[in-house]
């Protein structure tokens, strides 16, 4: 072996090199197009010249009635939406989960796979069905509820003021209950087998065992699936666009941040798009997807015990 | 590095611009729509018509759905993807359009002539001087109702509110069929159908409307509440689940024949035609009592304009001048019953449920939808808030006067006419 002194290290261009194609293209797509939008926010047309107003915009948008009261009142659909996929999508898809990787379940395969299916499809598909299927004229639901003697329980939710937005949350989690289902089945399955029959040896089955051993084993899947939903819920928009229409109505009832944005950017109907209030709402959004996000890195992650085996 | 630039250049122009240099020799129009409805019309007779008569001219129809139009013509003009031909929405859109100089100016075009000054005055600048759409058509709001169904139940076609409510009672009693068929889940239908369609009856169309421009009335004015109240007491003449009730809903179900009276705008006449199995007829507005002067919404609806960053404009403006003259006002207006040609020569239409909405022409006084001109500038819009508000008061969410005093509020706090 010869013995060499190195006077430097050579500068290591692989490690630029591998890390080029990712920093440009996330740049190009992802850094530049949100730099692009926080700048459109703090300009304003006028007289078709784009001109620097500060933070003039989100004035506007919390001290204008016009635009606060629609914004308030997005923001409070947006977080019930969020509620009600906290309380309903998470629990069921870890119930869901605990079924699926229990050993005595036959076909579990398949129901695997018929609980992912509506997650794969479109929001149109899944907006117009779930309308077909609600329709007080042609949906099967009325028809379903007859046979079972619960017709007079049926109202045409998605057009009543009080149900609509949580008919559509409902719907959402159809959709995307597989998403949790099966990252909680992964983590459920990686569990090691010692664990469990150290945990048997002792006494510890059935429920207990689910609560004292697996569940804690999960929590930090739990944790990104929560915060998987919070950023996906305020992102949310296809599906009250699809099921609703932009005016989100009954009465902006199931307007959400989403719909609030794309009236205001591209304009609706008579109404004439405004780039720059649209891009004060999406900053906005930015802004509260980025505080809960910290809130949970911060707060929560930190806090999550993890174990190693 | 220059060449080989260049060499890049050429090389990626080749393989995006092939699909369109197919037939390098035709030019090719791209027209962008909201009447994704039409596309059997225009691909089978008005295209081929004009064709016939441009050789070299090749036109392309290609809509999008009426709700997603708009933000996707504005978007695509931004990114200068649109098509050659524009076809045109009435009022602040296309004038907001051709002020961006998205639209070419048109005031010279051969066949303008063809058109009156109201007719055009959709497409104008506010001094009039400068027009950039060709207008196509207008369309007239009433009531279509199931002549089968009247003819079985006994009923006279109603003329007066009085008479139009007790149609609807008696349709009610029977219970064969629901009285009216309209949902207010889109929520323009409400608006659109109903507001603007009842409407003028009571605020006496274009005097109503102007004044309302010019802050001489109110929406919060008795006048303008009415309608609201009207509105209201359709609620119980309407389907059940009507809160979720669809526009096509509404549609399918009165060609079904499940429904007696379809609140109506005169461009349903073409898909009623072809899909209802029973008579039609069609009845305008009713007024308070016999005799009063009746008002028709008469809505100048679609136009034509040229994309002003269009490469074809010379075969885009020849195109135009067709869309102006009277070959295609007759064509259209047969081949669309229901879209009532502007222009200034008469057209002989075959329809008779066409014949019986234009007849109205004659004996009421035509206006537009009172939202359209100047008022629905501002925010909050005021079109939007009158779709919102009219659903909410036939939904019994809101009072009429609650309601009207909404949409004034909003009106007021951007708009103030010059006393």
């Amino acid at each position: 072996m010869a013995v060499q002194a190195r006077p430097k290290r050579p500068f290591r261009w692989h490690i630029a090199v591998f890390l080029a194609p990712a920093v440009l293209v996330y740049t190009a797509i992802m850094i530049l197009p949100l730099a692009g939008t926080l700048q459109l926010s703090l300009f304003r047309n006028v007289d078709q010249h784009q001109v620097f107003v500060g933070l003039d915009n989100f004035r506007t948008l919390f001290g204008d009635p016009n635009w606060s009261v629609n914004f308030w009142n997005a923001l409070r659909n947006n977080v019930w939406f969020f509620i009600i996929h906290m309380l309903v999508q998470n629990p069921v898809g870890v119930l869901l989960a605990a079924l699926l990787s229990s050993p005595r379940l036959r076909f579990s395969a398949f129901y695997r796979t018929a609980i992912f299916v509506p997650t794969i499809l479109s929001f149109v598909i899944v907006g117009f069905a779930w309308k077909l299927i609600l329709s007080p004229l042609w949906g099967v639901a009325p028809h379903l509820m007859d046979i079972v003697g619960l017709r007079s329980l049926f109202t045409p939710w998605l057009g009543k003021e009080q149900y609509a937005l949580t008919a559509l949350s409902l719907i959402s989690v159809w959709q995307f209950i597989g998403i949790p289902m099966m990252l909680i089945y992964a983590a459920l399955l990686s569990i090691p087998d010692e664990v469990i029959e150290a945990a048997e040896c002792d006494g510890i089955t059935g429920l207990s065992q689910f609560w004292k051993i697996k569940l804690p084993l999960i929590l930090p899947s739990i944790g990104i699936i929560s915060i998987l939903t919070f950023v996906g819920n305020f992102n949310a928009f296809d599906l009250i666009y699809t099921a609703q229409g932009a005016l989100a109505g009954p009465n902006y009832s199931t307007d959400i941040l989403g719909t609030f944005l794309y009236r205001a950017f591209f304009g609706f109907q008579l109404q004439v798009g405004d780039p720059n209030m649209g891009a004060t709402i999406a900053t906005m959004m930015f802004l509260i997807i980025l505080g809960g996000v910290c809130v949970y890195l911060f707060l929560i992650q930190t806090r999550l015990r993890r174990y190693q085996f | 590095m220059t060449t080989k630039l260049l060499t890049a250049l050429l090389l990626g122009t080749s393989i995006l611009g092939s699909a369109g240099l197919a037939h390098a020799e035709d030019v090719t129009l791209n027209i962008e729509s909201w009447r994704g409805d039409d596309l059997a019309i225009w691909k089978d007779k008005l295209i081929p018509a004009f064709e016939a008569k441009n050789p070299g001219i090749k036109v392309v129809f290609a809509p999008s759905a009426p709700t997603e139009y708009d933000a996707a013509l504005g978007a695509k003009l931004a990114a200068g993807s649109a098509g050659d031909l524009i076809t045109c929405r009435p009022f602040d859109k296309s004038l907001e359009l051709f002020k961006k100089g998205n639209l070419a100016d048109l005031s010279a075009l051969p066949g303008m002539e063809n058109f009156s000054p109201v007719a055009k005055s959709a497409w104008q600048t506010d001094d009039g001087k400068s027009s950039f759409c060709v207008p196509m058509a207008s369309v007239i709001h009433g009531f279509i109702y199931n002549k089968d169904a009247f003819d079985k139940l006994g009923i006279k076609v109603p003329e007066t509110r009085d008479e139009f409510f007790a149609a609807l009672d008696k349709i009610k009693a029977d219970g064969t069929y629901i009285p009216m068929a309209m949902g207010t889940k889109d929520l323009w239908e409400a608006a659109t159908m109903g507001y603007q369609n009842i409407g003028p009856n009571y605020w006496k169309g274009e005097d109503g409307r102007k004044a309302l421009i010019k802050g001489d009335q109110k929406l919060t004015d008795k006048d303008w509440v009415a309608p609201f109240e009207e509105l209201a007491k359709w609620k119980p003449y309407l389907g059940d689940g009507f809160e979720a009730q669809t526009y096509p809903d509404s549609q399918n179900l009165f060609t079904l024949g499940r429904a007696a009276i379809y609140p109506a705008g005169s461009w349903e006449i073409g898909l009623f035609n072809t899909q209802a199995q029973f008579k039609m007829g069609a009845f305008p507005p009713p007024v308070e009592k016999a005799g009063d002067t009746c008002y028709i919404s008469d809505h100048t609806d679609i136009g034509m304009g040229l994309n002003a960053a269009s490469k074809h404009a010379d075969a885009a403006k020849t195109f135009l001048s067709w869309v102006a003259s009277p070959d295609f006002a007759t064509i259209y207006a047969n081949a669309l019953p229901g879209f009532f040609s502007l222009n200034s020569s008469p057209v002989k239409m075959e329809d008779p449920l066409a014949q019986e909405f234009v007849s109205w022409r004659g004996k009421c006084k035509s206006t537009i939808r009172s939202t359209y001109q100047i008022l629905s500038r501002g925010t909050p819009n005021l079109e939007n808030e009158t779709w919102v508000e009219s659903a909410n008061v036939i939904n019994g969410t809101d009072t009429p006067e609650a309601a009207a005093k909404k949409l004034q509020d909003g009106l007021d706090s951007w708009y103030h006419p010059a006393k």
